[in-house]
């Protein structure tokens, strides 16, 4: 007995040690030095981060750790780890940036975002010669309005707005109009649906006129109202993200939305199509900066980072699966990135690739993207503009937003209650008061008999 | 001995005290500050002034919260008082029944609605119609109704079961038919129980913003929509404005409908 318990002790004892062995030494290999973290705050569903090799897709962030903790570790004498968030709106991501305690490093906000940033003195200069990949930026969108000079912001990605349509239902000659009167086609009332943000909804019927969707001028602003408020009755909804549901089930038929997302709307229902109105349409820029919130020791991690996102293969997974075009010329001339977007997006009556950056590229813009003007991107509005849009915005969705039944019924059921309340109070007073009475006559009866 | 009592309530109390600072006085006087203050952070009333355009919008609000509450009293009433009537085992599992979908979360079921109900949607297909029903204020009614519904009963329940059985024979033996023991007797004794299951379905029916934006298709905005999109544009200061009338409506509509109830068991505050 005693034998078996000491085998058993020993053998347990000796794997214990070996365990602690392989611990340290596995430790010491690794741990050379600290581990520091770089913050990086993108758009949700805005970067590649699962492993799916068939569709050429790796967890980005998981990647640049390994390659950093492999090969720079030595350079910067320590380990990276990505603490990566996400935001739904650049509105969120500025009140993050400017009230929150957290430093970010790197951010990926968009182009009319990145000028306010920059007036509002929120963003470091990028120092281009510790990017060795930035030769692979498009010249196309070097010098856009934003930075004029490039020296705050790296594009990321960029698309353009369109029109998204049902097939099915929506006839071949209102969609070859290619026009933003689709939008306000009377045939398919009920089925058409709007953007719930004014900025796009207001945008929508700017461009349908050809009004500048970056006035200052009130009058420009009312104008497009009225338009909004004709197509108002039309309108099944204000939406956002429903979009995806609504148009993947068909209960719309019409919706204006962006060129990437459509593609993956376009994988689930193989009707949609989409076209860019041919009178000229939003177009944006997302690129990477880093604000000034960064701590001063991750500025040259913030670059590595940038400078690895550029990388080819890196590029390349990020824009098949966010699925918007790439401004990085290394994927775009690449066979296997055209290989894989057809893989992953094509059907059989939609190209990715011309979806994409197609054809409809310079028709739909007659001046993408070098414009003095550049009247096709949202700039940063002053706060009088933005403050009347919100205003505007209200009296669109106010107008006859209430119906006849609803005034009666919650009138009927307030008059009701109302008098119920006051019958059951004055029937209470009532047999109070009769109560007194009798304890009166009870009293006067009991004198009387005393 | 009584010194030590106190002692030990004041320590007891002290992590609730430290979480009523910290997430509802803070957060009051902050929204406070934000009502009285513009853009540069100088005190103002103006956002309060503004409040005036939005008035439709209050009114809308408060309409369609007070249709649906009704509704919800109409269904859970009878609900609450067949629970509370039926057998003790059964009690259990009906009870469990009504709390069954609030293990969901309500956007989830809100959203699952909108996927039911909508033009395309589950209904439609089932029943081969093209009806519209997403987008209007009976959707968003509906929503509420059934979001909120199970605030209804339970408040009810409560006080019925707690309603001695001896009520019901007693009345009937002094001669109540037995609508007049529930007219005379039962409904004024629930009156509590029905003043808090209001309290409990109007007051996040007013300020609900999601049901309306999914279930309302946007074609119409509810004040809670509206507090939401002053918050996400950074209009704090009329967000905050109108948050603080909003809590000033509802108090004094509880401070009435509290009057009403008139201490039976004194309303609930929410």
């Amino acid at each position: 007995m005693k034998l078996v318990k000491k085998i058993i002790l020993t053998t347990l004892l000796s794997a214990m040690a070996l365990a602690i062995c392989s611990c340290d030494s596995g430790n010491n290999s690794e741990k050379k030095y600290p581990t520091k973290t770089l913050n990086v705050y993108n758009w949700g569903e805005y970067i590649s981060d699962e492993d799916d090799e068939e569709c050429g897709l790796f967890d980005v962030n998981s990647a640049f750790e390994e390659y950093f903790n492999e090969h720079l570790a030595d350079k910067y004498q320590c380990y990276i780890k990505v603490n990566y968030s996400t935001y739904a709106t650049n509105e969120d991501m500025y009140a993050k940036i400017t009230n929150s305690a957290v430093a970010y490093d790197v951010i990926i906000p968009s182009d009319y975002m990145i000028e306010k940033l920059i007036s509002a003195d929120l963003l470091y200069e990028i120092d281009k010669s510790l990017l060795s990949n930035y030769s692979n930026i498009n010249e196309d969108f070097k010098g856009l309005y934003y930075d004029p000079e490039d020296k705050y912001s790296v594009p990321y990605t960029y698309g353009m707005l369109g029109i998204i349509c049902n097939t099915e239902f929506v006839s071949s000659e209102d969609i070859e109009a290619e026009s933003w009167d689709l939008l306000w086609n009377e045939k398919y009332k009920g089925k058409i649906l709007q953007f719930n943000n004014p900025r796009d909804a207001f945008g929508t019927a700017m461009y349908r006129t050809g009004l500048d969707i970056n006035s200052s001028d009130p009058e420009v602003w009312e104008q497009a109202l009225s338009l909004l408020k004709e197509q108002k009755p039309l309108l099944q909804g204000y939406v956002n993200d429903e979009i995806f549901n609504k148009m993947k089930g068909a209960s719309a038929y019409i919706a204006p939305y962006f060129a990437g997302d459509f593609l993956t709307m376009a994988a689930a229902n193989e009707d949609l199509c989409f076209y860019y109105p041919k009178e000229g349409t939003n177009y944006f820029v997302d690129a990477m900066c880093i604000p000034k919130t960064a701590k001063a020791e991750n500025i040259a991690f913030a670059h590595e980072y940038i400078n690895f996102m550029l990388s080819e293969e890196v590029a390349t997974a990020n824009a098949l699966y966010i699925g918007y075009a790439s401004p990085n010329r290394a994927v775009t001339e690449s066979q296997y990135y055209k290989d894989m977007l057809a893989f992953n997006y094509d059907t059989d009556f939609v190209s990715a690739w011309d979806v994409l950056y197609g054809k409809t590229k310079e028709e739909a813009n007659a001046n993408y993207p070098h414009n003095p003007a550049y009247k096709d991107f949202y700039k940063d509005e002053s706060v009088n503009i933005q403050v009347l849009v919100n205003t505007l915005w209200e009296s669109l969705k106010t107008e006859n937003s209430t119906e006849l039944w609803v005034h009666i019924t919650s009138g009927v059921i307030v008059a009701g209650v109302l008098a119920l309340a006051i019958y059951s109070t004055y029937t209470k007073k009532k047999r109070s008061k009769d109560y007194r009475l009798r304890d009166k006559e009870i009293a006067k009866a009991r004198k009387m008999q005393s | 001995m009584k010194k030590q009592h106190s002692i030990m309530r004041s320590i007891s109390a002290a992590p609730h005290i430290f979480w009523s600072v910290l997430f509802i006085v803070l957060p009051l006087i902050i929204v406070l500050f934000y009502a009285f203050t513009d853009a540069e952070g100088q005190f103002s009333f103006e956002n309060i002034a503004s409040l005036t355009e939005y008035a439709p919008i209050f009114g809308l609000s408060l309409e369609l919260s007070i249709i649906a509450t009704f509704i919800c009293l109409l269904v859970g009433y009878p609900l609450a008082y067949i629970i509370a009537r039926s057998k003790p085992e059964h009690q259990k599992l009906l009870v469990m029944l009504l709390m069954l979908p609030m293990w969901t979360n309500l956007l989830i079921r809100t959203y699952s609605i909108m996927a039911i109900l909508d033009d395309g949607g589950l209904l439609n297909t089932i029943l081969g119609t093209t009806m519209h029903i997403v987008g209007t204020k009976g959707a968003v009614i509906f929503g509420m109704v059934y979001d909120f519904l199970p605030y209804m009963v339970l408040p009810i329940y409560t006080c019925i079961s707690k309603i001695d059985n001896r009520m019901w024979e007693a009345a009937s033996d002094l001669g109540c038919s037995p609508i007049q023991v529930m007219t005379k007797v039962i409904i004024p004794l629930s009156m509590s129980g029905v003043i808090s299951g209001v309290t409990m379905v109007l007051v996040p029916s007013i300020s609900t913003f999601y049901i309306s934006q999914k279930l309302g298709g946007g074609t119409f905005e509810l004040i809670g929509d509206t507090i939401e999109r002053q918050f996400v544009t950074g209009a704090y200061n009329v967000g905050g404005a109108i948050s603080l009338v909003m809590m000033i409506l509802i108090l004094i509509s509880i401070g009435i409908m509290n009057r009403f109830s008139e201490g039976d068991e004194g309303g609930i505050i929410v």
